[in-house]
């Protein structure tokens, strides 16, 4: 062997290569500095002008949002065509000056200087930014003689939301307006950001934002050469865009307006639901709001005026006022005795006037009370007396099991909004309920007195008028539930296929129907010879009915307000009904704030919506207020 | 009394005790430059750039972890690591996942792995191993040898197919046998050969793998299809100019004219907003990364550190060289990321391993010293 390596030797060769390979390095470095230098200082002028020049790029074009129609086709919203000038902001030079230059030739108001400000800040400097709406013809042509003077500014058309009937359903509706980062999120949370290059309005609210994905569409692309102004040259290919989905409603938009003018400018909340598919046939709240407003970005002044209003239009009162439900819940606590064996029918009390527990009187609103009184009577005459007995002799989680299963107290899960979170949940008390609710041991403690006027619907009960609404539909149907729904079908563009939303039942009660006759027996019962009689008198149809009012309170008070009700003092008026009874077609739950007694303004309400739907009668203006029912039939 | 300072002072340094700083201070600069590059590349959400921060400091643990062991411990993991990136490669001839056509991914039931990226450190750490088992006896068999075990993984990884990585793995593993002493006349010999055998293999490449050097001499031929990318990002860099147009301002960038811009093609991002000022100072800098390694090679103690301080070192070079020439148009497209430039986790982690082994080869010297 003996032929070893002279480490020496390897160590100087392996330096060596070192060296090498340095040298190696740098010079292909070299020719890498060389070729930056050919193309960015040699060519450079060559390359600039391709990147400015002669370019493809990829336009998105957007598709036409979806059409949202009622019941009957009545056209709800729709896109209309309209011109607009619009700046590229890098390639117009100095933005004042060319904004103050096109305000020789076109009219251009302080706001819409403003909101151009406001979406430059947002944009990216490529992008072309609406400088004036709405073009006029005669604008556009003023525009084109004096094109050659502004760089960067063209004129676009572009599709705008409008809402033909204005007010009319705008809660229900909802309205679109700019994409801003919350939007983004959504889009990007829905991996929907390719289809929404090019778009710059989404669904805000009701159901232009709950059905967004379905109204959108499917963005289409342009290839296209542009040019230093980037402007297109020629069309290399074109994908076309695929229009949003369209909408048809259950809502009855005449039935809708005809309601919400017998509002007239009291506020309130009315839903009116077909039992037999839980289809939406009105969804009132009141006052309401043009949503034409926003969609070109609502001014200031506007959004002021719609948000600091005493009366909150904004607010969605039928998903996100929670009301208690006061007398309204009598038939559906009689339902629940009956349905419990805790009561039968012709079980009979003798009414005081009060009904004592421990040292607490609670009193009717009928002086030395009703006398002898079953079922029927309590119901018909709205007997207090009756239900706190009930209410004691069945416990507070009787009521809530029984209440829960008719939806009271929960999300119905309605078509509006981006998701469930829109909508309120109300207060279904419990023993549970207050241990979540409350955080001394003390408060959580649910005390037996407080379920004595649970059983009259006030106490700790807060609901929401979809969800009387639900409930009062629910009960016209004999058990079987749906879940209240605003869209009938979604039509799909592309095929023709109509989608229909909800037709299979949530969930069928299995009440027993001669517990039902009781209570439909007594519903039909007030409105013939009792609380609701002369709001309904010389009806055609059959219709069930209750009354309520809604004592103002605060759910944080341990102790409410005596049951007599002081003059000055305005409750929230209520009224359930529904038609035929024999075969509902419509069920409502409607809501007056400050009305008084539901005999005085919901009432006669229902009626005209009842006529007209049932009938056909077209009732003029405001429902009037019935104020003699005050003193005769203040027995709710 | 304890000395508070004294032992903060001691625990800080033997914590540093391993980092090279020069190395560290170079490429956290292109670091910087990397992540300024994806922000602006990504410029509607900012997601990436926090990702790519993330795996940075990740990668810059393990590299700390990496700089600690002395290379004789790394020394051990040469066979381990080989031999286990070799059976995942026939794991993946075997069993792998199809994506776009090419078999690279081997599915673990939760999580994907890419072997391939394996081999890029395993490969010359294996074969500067064997180097230094048979320092004392070198004869030529051995160069055939260690020809043997680059090109096992080699050819498994161009019959995925994936040519560059095989390029980058089979780069690493010549530099080793180069700086071991492969005669001059080899070399030669196979330069030769290889001019010679250039039919054969374009006859051998696929059809992808022929459209990109095709394309690469006369991109217009397929303006819309695989030679725009090349004409795209040569017009970023040609329109970028002597000083560029600015840190967001690269028209090509945004309006989306440049493919992969957070990836493989950041180079042209960085370019148009930058210029040939921007593309100087990161020439140097890579120039600098170099310099160091080449500097801890030579003054390494044994055969093995210095042969992986080597071919580390200019694997670098490999990568940033191949990258720079395609987007600037002088080499076909292949997909090698810029080194601490790119997005991406995977890259960095073992662009960090090989920096962590540079440390460790440098740092472990000078403690043999004292």
């Amino acid at each position: 062997m003996g032929d070893f390596n002279n480490p020496e030797v390897d160590l100087d060769r392996f330096r060596f290569r070192l060296g090498f390979a340095a040298v190696f390095v740098l010079l292909a470095f070299g020719v890498l500095a060389g070729r930056f230098i050919w193309l960015q200082v040699i060519q450079h002028d060559f390359y600039r002008t391709r990147a400015e020049d002669n370019r493809i790029a990829l336009i998105p074009i957007v598709p036409n949002r979806g059409v949202i129609t009622d019941r009957n086709g009545i056209v709800l919203a729709h896109n209309y065509s309209a011109f607009t000038l619009e700046i590229t902001p890098s390639q117009a030079g100095n933005l004042d000056e060319t904004i103050n230059g096109l305000a020789e030739i076109i009219d251009i108001q302080a706001k819409d200087r403003k909101r151009f400000k406001r979406l430059l800040d947002e944009a990216k400097n490529f992008e072309s930014i609406p400088i004036r709406t709405r073009l006029t013809d005669v604008e556009v042509a003023k525009f084109a003689a004096h094109r050659f003077r502004f760089p960067g500014v063209e004129v676009k058309a572009r599709l705008f939301r409008q809402y033909p009937l204005g007010h009319v359903a705008s809660h229900a509706i909802g309205y679109i307006g700019r994409i801003t980062e919350r939007d983004l999120k959504w889009i990007e949370e829905a991996e929907r950001q390719a289809n929404y290059k090019g778009t710059d309005h989404i669904g805000k609210t009701g159901l232009e934002q709950h059905y967004e994905f379905e109204l959108h569409g499917e963005t289409g692309y342009e290839q296209v050469e542009i040019d230093a102004g980037g402007r297109a040259l020629r069309s290399l290919k074109r994908i076309p865009p695929v229009s949003g989905n369209n909408l048809q409603l259950t809502l009855d938009a005449k039935l809708q307006e005809i309601t919400e003018k017998a509002f007239g400018d009291r506020k309130g909340a009315l839903v009116a639901i077909e039992p037999s598919s839980g289809g939406i046939l009105a969804l009132v709240s009141t006052p309401t709001y043009d949503p034409n407003l926003f969609v070109d970005g609502i001014s200031p002044e506007n959004w002021k005026e719609l948000n600091e209003h005493p009366d909150k239009p904004m607010i969605n009162r039928t998903i996100n006022g929670a009301y208690p439900p006061g007398s309204t819940f009598k038939p559906f606590m009689a339902l629940a005795a009956l349905e419990m064996g805790k009561r039968t029918p012709n079980q009979a009390i003798s009414d005081p006037g009060y009904f004592t527990f421990g040292n607490h009187t609670f009193r009717d609103d009928k002086k030395g009370g009703h006398g002898s009184v079953d079922m029927y009577k309590s119901i018909v005459h709205s007997c207090d007396t009756y239900y706190y007995i009930l209410a004691n002799d069945m416990g507070i989680d009787n009521i809530a099991k029984f209440m829960a299963s008719i939806g009271l107290g929960q999300r119905t899960g309605v078509d509006l909004g981006k998701d469930d979170s829109g909508e309120s949940r109300g207060v279904l008390p419990s023993q549970e309920w207050k241990r979540q609710r409350f955080k001394r041991p003390e408060q959580q403690k649910w005390y037996a007195g407080e379920t004595i006027s649970i059983g009259i619907g006030q106490g700790y009960n807060a609901y929401t008028p979809i969800q009387l609404a639900q409930a009062t539909a629910t009960l016209a149907n004999n058990g079987v539930m749906f879940r209240p729904h605003l869209v009938r079908h979604i039509v799909d563009t592309r095929s023709g296929d109509k989608r229909p939303i909800e037709p299979k039942p949530l969930r069928d009660l299995e009440w027993k129907q001669k517990n039902l006759e009781v209570i439909h027996r007594a519903m039909i019962g007030v409105n013939k010879e009792g609380t609701g009689a002369r709001a309904f008198a010389g009806a055609p149809y059959s219709v069930g009915g209750k009354t309520g009012t809604a004592q103002v309170f605060s759910l944080k008070g341990s102790q409410y307000k005596e049951s007599a009700v002081k003059k000055h003092l305005r409750d929230h008026a209520l009224f359930i009904a529904y038609a035929p009874v024999e075969k509902p077609v419509i069920a409502l739950a409607v809501l007056v704030e400050n009305g008084g007694f539901g005999a005085q303004s919901a009432a006669p309400i229902a009626r005209m919506v009842l006529d007209y739907y049932l009938l056909g009668k077209l009732p003029a203006g405001a429902a009037t207020e019935d104020s003699a029912a005050t003193d005769d039939d203040n027995e709710e | 009394m304890i000395d508070v300072v004294g032992t903060l002072k001691r625990s800080w340094q033997q914590l540093i005790a391993h980092i090279d700083f020069p190395l560290l201070v170079i490429v956290m600069a292109i670091m910087a430059f990397g992540l300024a590059t994806v922000h602006s590349a990504t410029y509607d959400a900012n997601e990436r750039m926090y990702a790519q921060a993330g795996n940075m400091g990740v990668a810059m643990v393990i590299m700390w972890f990496v700089s600690r062991l002395p290379p004789q411990k790394l020394m051990n993991f040469a066979i381990p690591l080989y031999v286990v990136g070799v059976v995942l490669l026939i794991a993946v001839f075997l069993f792998g996942i199809k994506v776009n056509g090419a078999k690279r991914w081997l599915s673990l039931g939760f999580t994907r792995i890419q072997p391939s990226e394996i081999l890029k450190i395993a490969t010359p750490l294996m074969i500067a191993w064997y180097f230094q088992r048979y320092e004392a006896t070198l004869r030529f068999k051995h160069y055939l040898v260690a020809g043997l075990l680059l090109l096992i993984p080699f050819v498994l990884i161009a019959k995925q197919p994936d040519l560059g990585t095989a390029l980058l793995v089979g780069a690493a593993g010549f530099y080793v046998i180069f700086f071991a002493g492969l005669p001059w006349k080899v070399i030669i010999g196979l330069l030769a050969a290889g001019a010679a055998a250039a039919p054969i293999l374009w006859s051998m490449l696929h059809d992808y793998q022929r459209k990109r050097i095709l394309t690469l001499i006369d991109p217009t031929t397929d303006p819309l299809g695989s030679g725009y990318h090349i004409i795209q990002s040569t017009i970023a860099i040609g329109s970028g100019g002597p000083v560029g147009k600015g840190y967001l301002n690269g028209t090509q960038t945004h309006l989306e004219f440049i493919p992969e811009r957070h990836t493989d093609f950041i180079f042209a991002v960085y370019s148009e907003e930058w210029g040939l000022l921007g593309n100087i100072v990161l020439l140097i800098l890579y120039t600098l990364l170099i310099g160091r390694g080449l500097m801890i090679a030579s003054a390494a103690p044994t055969t093995f550190s210095r042969l992986l301080a080597g071919a580390i070192t200019l694997g670098f070079f490999t990568y940033a060289f191949i990258n720079m020439g395609m987007v600037s148009g002088i080499l076909p497209v292949v997909g090698v990321p810029l080194p601490f430039m790119s997005y991406g986790g995977t890259a960095l982690v073992t662009l960090f391993l090989g920096i962590g082994m540079l440390m460790s080869i440098h740092t472990h010297r000078m403690l043999v010293k004292k």
